[in-house]
């Protein structure tokens, strides 16, 4: 098992300039997961793309919290009717003469 | 090179305020933000247009040289050179397109040769991840059956990477910093590779399992009787039942597909017995048929 990379959720909102009220409003609609570790918060490396995806949604594209968690929702929809459409031409294929 | 109609992108006229400017922008960006876009090359192709647009439309200086030459725009250079003892005005610095993994490089050739490519700043100095990398490998049937190396040239860097045995058709693999340069420091994109996998002329494939039409001599499929099948594995021998009518399924377990990233587990091969009539007939041969039909 591959060991975690955390990223410190203050450099995080240094870096990226933005509140930490947001990171916190994300973990409590579930979107992320922050670890403690002697009271500082961190992000799990492998979260850091959604979380700057949410960056995006929230501070450039004006999307609240509502939105953001209804979106990526609706992401996720997308994502597993593409998977289902590739499977679907894969056994379509089955049947195709070549 | 053509002109660019930043107005017409943006869908709004030349007398639109700032603020629709802005509201023009950001409702279209909702609509083509590649965050919102996965796998939707027109989409991205239509964000940059709207953040080029925006790019000039928001910023007061770029707007109004781009109103002041319009079509004109080649000649823009030679028009600046004679006011350049005139008053040097200040740029105000509106704040930069959306980010999305564009970089100046994204811009069209018209905004390059007119701004010069550099973006306006201000706005949050944040850090980008660079843009992520999409490219498609086509594979044989046989090709994907085995673990093996390739190499890759994205961007002009050679990359060697392990395609793992059992990669499916249309699958998406994300080799982790191989895509574009982050910008502010920030990291590189990612690469992701789609997987075309071609059928195989004499086997299909579904998920693990492979499906084979065997043609059978008659004589065989009566009488039954050893033959030898090519698998992508090698040559297997199969006995065959006597009576086996045509259609008869036979499951072959295990010797089908390699399991993605399950070392040492495999499908199953489905072999389905098309039964063969002979054709050209001697008399003497059509004289034994006879006999059979007659000693039913």
């Amino acid at each position: 098992m591959q060991p975690k990379y955390l990223i410190s959720i203050g450099d995080f909102c240094v870096n990226h300039n933005i509140d930490i009220s947001f990171i916190s409003s994300l973990q409590q609609t579930g979107l992320i997961e922050i670890t403690t570790i002697e009271n500082s918060g961190f992000i799990d490396g492998e979260q850091l793309r959604e979380l700057e995806k949410y960056v995006r949604f929230y501070y450039e594209l004006d999307i609240n919290m509502e939105g953001i968690e209804t979106v990526t929702y609706l992401l996720q929809k997308i994502n597993s009717l593409q998977h289902e459409i590739a499977t679907l031409n894969n056994r379509l294929r089955l049947y195709e003469s070549e | 090179m053509n002109f660019v109609d930043y107005y017409k992108i943006l869908g709004i006229d030349k007398s639109a305020s700032p603020k629709d400017v802005k509201n023009a922008y950001r409702k279209l960006a909702r609509k083509y933000h590649p965050d919102l876009n996965p796998n939707n090359a027109d989409a991205k192709t239509n964000f940059q247009q709207i953040n080029e647009a925006n790019e000039v439309l928001s910023d007061p200086e770029k707007r109004k040289k781009y109103d002041q030459y319009g079509k004109d725009w080649q000649h823009a250079e030679e028009f600046e050179k004679q006011k350049q003892q005139q008053s040097q005005s200040s740029g105000s610095g509106s704040r930069g397109g959306f980010s999305g993994g564009q970089s100046a490089g994204d811009f069209s050739d018209f905004f390059e040769s007119m701004f010069g490519g550099s973006r306006s700043g201000g706005g949050r100095q944040a850090k980008y991840r660079g843009e992520d990398y999409s490219t498609e490998i086509h594979l044989e049937l046989i090709d994907a059956y085995k673990t093996h190396k390739q190499t890759l040239t994205v961007n002009g860097k050679n990359i060697r990477i392990t395609i793992p045995a059992g990669v499916e058709n249309g699958q998406t693999i994300k080799i982790p910093g191989h895509g574009g340069p982050g910008t502010n420091g920030g990291p590189n994109g990612d690469l992701y590779i789609s997987f075309s996998v071609a059928n195989h002329p004499n086997m299909k494939r579904l998920e693990n399992n492979l499906y084979a039409t065997v043609e059978l001599d008659l004589y065989t499929a009566v009488l039954g009787g050893e033959i030898t099948i090519h698998t992508l594995d090698g040559k297997v021998k199969l006995n065959v039942k006597p009576e086996t009518q045509n259609g008869t399924k036979v499951n072959l377990k295990g010797k089908g597909f390699p399991v993605y990233k399950n070392e040492g587990k495999f499908g199953d091969l489905q072999v389905t017995y098309s039964v063969k009539v002979p054709t050209n007939l001697t008399a003497r041969q059509k004289e034994l048929f006879e006999e059979l039909r007659n000693s039913k």
